[in-house]
């Protein structure tokens, strides 16, 4: 609603999130599956996930994992194999209606200075999307305000300055003005932090979380930093080999991990003292060779130890394939032994 | 407008940008030295070409009027650059030469960078399979050798100007379109081109804002250097003859030259003008145009 | 005898825009076997310190103070001397492994002409150690015959790793090695260096801006600010009680997972890390600091005891000047 002072705007936010006591989904995944290469490559391999108004999930997982494949098919840069993506109720397609979505999602990239035109000013780049969506109101003044809203002050100080000009930090403060000029529902932040030095590291991640507290903005933040979604995120779901293994709230994944592969990545975090490091051996896989049955089983330490065949569930590791239930409770995991101790209960 | 104030609009942020970016191309113009050499020289030959009319009677080069004229006669004060076979003004020729060499050079330089930057835009832009057939397109126009297609082209068409202008331009545009399609490919494929994208930009948005921006440069700084090539060929056609007989190229004395024994005879007045002069304006543009793609293509600067 | 000794470096690059002082006066004593870690952010200058000890700055650059390799000054070394002396007493692990690798020639090639250039071995005793160095950091002997490009970034540094071992230097300096790869395998080369340095008595100095993992690698650490040491001392202590505001932020920029202080409440400094080409008058750290007073925009502090083998350049620390 640009057009609007900061303060009203932020009024009717407040406003707005107090009324709506079920919150609907701003954007809700359904067996969404993206490939490359033909079908060879299993990027994203049936995900399903949903994410409330003014609700901060993570996707934590390595290189490989899908997680940047499929915030990238959320803003309809990939194209969908199988399974739908709806946002704000709208699936998301193509033409005209893919201009409409950019809109409501914007993307903030994990390399702030290649995502900024070396040629273009700062006002260029920040009213860039404003022009693009021919947004109503003076410039100007917009550009200001969003720049001033990410921190850096007085905005006409930078107007006229070229990204080279600028520190890392100021950088990515700059694409998260330019994303949320357009008061967006949902964003989508690609490794936010990890190109930053570390002591901007934690005022960026507050200007994100300030953003969600005075504008409802739903973020997806994707890193392979658990530290991050302690940090900012109220759910965490961890990806491995474009499956969503384990989801549920930030406290209990992180400080009770279900899945083994979320605590093997935990126990390996560096101050960690309390979880005995779990080093897994070999490299991270490959999504052109997803293994048969459950696919961190050639990985997982029960696996390896020989307590999964002791206690009953190797060949179901090794052979049947598990997703997550799509309605099940908050938290959810994808294991076998997990599975067969809930039912043993 | 000082550095504090809201600007008027965003029309007035981005002619503040190209001022700047034109103050500070021309400061570094100035900073090299050989660059400003090359200008320098570069600028003395068109303002000698433009005033050839000035400095000398036209009709003092027809025949009509060198029947009094001493025949191969070397340096003098009545003629600074000497005669030639016919008696004519070597020096004259030399200033009228000068205006049809930089002419037809810059003509078909035009004509190639022209044909060149369509097809490497277009192809760049569409992609698919218009880019597929622009491409064999330019690969059949890359393959034929020039001097064959110079010479049928010359013998097919009328002898003159225009033929080799297009001589020229048809047979170097391949090189400046492949150049132009890497360069759109390359942009198209960076993060704030996905960025854009992401946005909600269109393709014609993408060219407008980040390719052409990131491509004009490269037009133009190989324009620049294509200029001496141009004006190389067009002295080969000449000297091999095809050139338009009634307007004289330095060229065209070069190849008056050999016909008439200058060479062998010792009359380098009759050759070393025109041949000095190709020279100096190739390396003149050579330097210049170096510079300009070193302004304008940021990467090759060191920051 | 100390393996490296930094006494009062300074190092200042020189640029179009005039000198830049990325080093001002560090010392800094290594013995054998020791770990050291040095943590800080662009523009402190440990990158700086690093390509010092081996003499790897541009020959405009100015130095002075000195760097003593196992007692030899490398800046007095002749041109022989210190080409004998890279690689075999020392030896950098370079941050950004597809840069620092030759991208049109197998790994295996890279690291053999390390080894013929520092010894009298034949190319096929060569090819030999090649391969047991590569198992020797968890990578197939048959990844020799790779190209860069064809390996993952956790392979890349483990051949990083390989190439630095490969003259067996008592001093290993690893820039960053682990910044840009995955938890998971940042633990797996962190394993090895440790593993590496228990083996071999490596001395190790460990270059980065993760705080916590210089924890876990090192026994001493040291924190940079602006070209300087600002806090010193054994790693565990200086990650549990910091002295210095600054490493107080670096500490708590990396939460710890589990402690409810940091959940929803990401710890930043605001500013960014100074341009060491316009550094402040008085304390360089003085404008982002949460609790500075008045005269530390004058006075330029410098490091003082703060406890039993620790040291910080604060002017709330009220020990003796080191």
């Amino acid at each position: 609603m640009p057009g609007l002072g900061a303060a009203q705007r932020a009024c009717m936010w407040m406003v707005l999130m107090s009324e709506s006591v079920v919150s609907e989904s701003v954007v809700s995944l359904t067996n969404v599956q993206v490939q490359f290469g033909g079908g060879r490559v299993r990027a994203v391999d049936t995900v399903s996930l949903k994410v409330g108004r003014g609700e901060v999930v993570a996707l934590v997982g390595e290189s490989g994992c899908g997680k940047t494949t499929l915030i990238r098919s959320i803003i309809g840069l990939e194209p969908l194999a199988h399974g739908s993506i709806t946002v704000e109720g709208k699936p998301v397609g193509r033409g005209r209606g893919l201009r409409a979505l950019r809109q409501r999602v914007q993307m903030i990239f994990q390399d702030p200075s290649g995502a900024l035109n070396p040629r273009h000013s700062i006002y260029e780049a920040v009213a860039e999307g404003l022009r693009i969506h021919k947004v109503k109101g003076h410039e100007p003044t917009l550009v200001a305000e969003a720049l001033a809203a990410a921190g850096l002050r007085p905005a006409e100080r930078y107007l006229r300055r070229f990204p080279h000009e600028l520190s890392g930090g100021q950088r990515q403060r700059v694409l998260i003005a330019a994303a949320m000029a357009l008061q967006p529902a949902l964003l989508l932040a690609d490794e936010p932090v990890a190109s930053l030095d570390a002591s901007i590291r934690g005022e960026i991640l507050a200007l994100m979380r300030s953003f969600v507290d005075t504008h409802g903005v739903s973020i997806i933040a994707v890193t392979h930093d658990l530290g991050l979604a302690w940090n900012i995120a109220d759910r965490v779901a961890v990806m491995y080999l474009g499956r969503i293994v384990e989801v549920g709230p930030t406290e209990e994944v992180l400080r009770a991990p279900k899945h083994p592969y979320t605590q093997a990545l935990l126990s390996v975090v560096p101050e960690m003292e309390s979880m005995e490091q779990q080093i897994l051996v070999g490299e991270t896989p490959d999504p052109s060779r997803v293994p048969a049955g459950c696919r961190f089983h050639p990985r997982c330490p029960l696996v390896a130890s020989g307590e999964a065949d002791r206690r009953g569930f190797g060949d179901r590791c090794r052979g049947v394939d598990l997703e997550l239930e799509p309605e099940g409770g908050s938290h959810q995991v994808a294991c076998h032994a997990v599975a067969l101790s809930l039912s043993d209960d | 407008m000082t550095d504090l104030q809201v600007p008027r609009s965003g029309r007035a942020v981005a002619w503040d940008r190209r001022r700047a970016s034109l103050a500070g191309a021309w400061r570094g113009l100035g900073n090299d030295r050989l660059a400003l050499l090359g200008f320098i020289v570069l600028l003395l030959f068109t303002l000698m070409a433009f005033a050839a009319p000035l400095l000398s009677d036209k009709s003092s080069l027809s025949a009509a009027n060198t029947g009094d004229n001493p025949v191969w006669s070397p340096p003098s004060w009545e003629f600074l650059f000497g005669t030639d076979h016919l008696g004519h003004s070597v020096a004259a020729q030399f200033l009228w030469g000068s205006r049809i060499s930089l002419f037809v050079g810059l003509m078909a330089t035009l004509l190639q960078v022209g044909i060149g930057s369509l097809v490497g835009l277009t192809a760049g832009f569409f992609g698919g399979w218009v880019d597929a057939v622009l491409m064999r397109i330019t690969d059949w126009f890359l393959v034929i050798p020039f001097l064959p297609l110079a010479i049928v082209l010359a013998a097919v068409l009328q002898r003159g100007l225009w033929t080799i202008i297009l001589v020229i331009g048809v047979t170097s545009w391949p090189s400046t379109a492949r150049l132009l399609r890497a360069q759109v490919l390359t942009v198209r494929q960076r993060l704030y081109v996905d960025r854009a994208r992401s946005l909600g930009a269109g393709r014609i948005h993408v060219m407008r804002r980040h390719v052409l921006p990131n491509v004009t440069p490269l037009i133009l700084a190989s324009t620049t250097l294509a200029v001496p090539i141009s004006i190389l060929t067009e002295t080969t056609l000449s000297f091999l003859g095809l050139g338009d007989p009634t307007a004289t190229s330095w060229g065209g004395m070069l190849n008056a030259a050999k016909d008439n024994s200058a060479i062998s005879g010792g009359r380098w007045w009759a050759y070393m003008p025109p041949g000095l002069g190709i020279v100096f304006v190739v390396l003149a543009v050579t330097l210049f145009g170096r510079a300009l793609e070193e302004i304008l293509d940021p990467r090759l600067r060191e920051r | 005898m100390s393996v490296l000794e930094l006494q009062d470096l300074c190092v200042t690059y020189r640029t179009d825009g005039g000198p830049v002082p990325a080093v001002r006066g560090v010392n800094l004593t290594m013995n054998a076997g020791e770990t050291v870690g040095l943590a800080g952010e662009s523009g402190c200058g440990k990158s700086t310190i690093a390509s010092a000890v081996l003499r790897l700055l541009p020959k405009s650059t100015k130095v002075s103070g000195k760097v003593l390799l196992d007692g030899e000054d490398v800046y007095a070394m002749n041109p022989g001397r210190l080409r004998a002396v890279r690689w075999t007493s020392a030896a950098i692990v370079f941050q950004g492994a597809l840069q620092s690798l030759n991208p049109v020639r197998r790994v295996g090639q890279q690291i053999e002409e390390a080894i013929l250039l520092h010894s009298t071995q034949t190319p096929a005793t060569a090819r030999v150690r090649v391969g047991e160095l590569l198992e020797r950091v968890g990578l197939p002997a048959a990844r020799a015959e790779r190209y860069p490009h064809e390996l993952s970034g956790g392979q890349r540094q483990r051949v990083l790793i390989a190439l630095a071992l490969s003259c067996e230097p008592k001093l290993l300096i690893a820039d960053e090695p682990t910044t840009a790869l995955d938890v998971m395998v940042q633990a797996q080369v962190l394993a090895l260096l440790e593993e590496l340095q228990r083996e071999h008595g490596l001395s190790l100095l460990f270059i980065t801006h993760d705080l916590s993992v210089l924890t876990h690698t090192c026994q001493r650490l040291a924190v940079m600010y602006a070209g300087r040491i600002v806090e010193e001392g054994g790693s565990k202590e200086v990650f549990a009680d910091p002295q210095h505001p600054y490493s107080r932020a670096l500490a708590a920029a990396f939460p710890t997972i589990g402690d409810p202080l940091s959940r929803m409440n990401p710890q930043g400094l605001a500013g960014d890390p100074p341009d060491p080409s316009a550094l402040p008058s008085g304390c360089p750290f003085a404008p982002r600091c949460a609790v500075a007073v008045a005269e530390c925009s004058t006075l330029d502090v410098t490091l003082r005891h703060a406890g039993p083998g620790r040291s910080a350049a604060c002017v709330h620390v009220d020990g003796p000047d080191v």
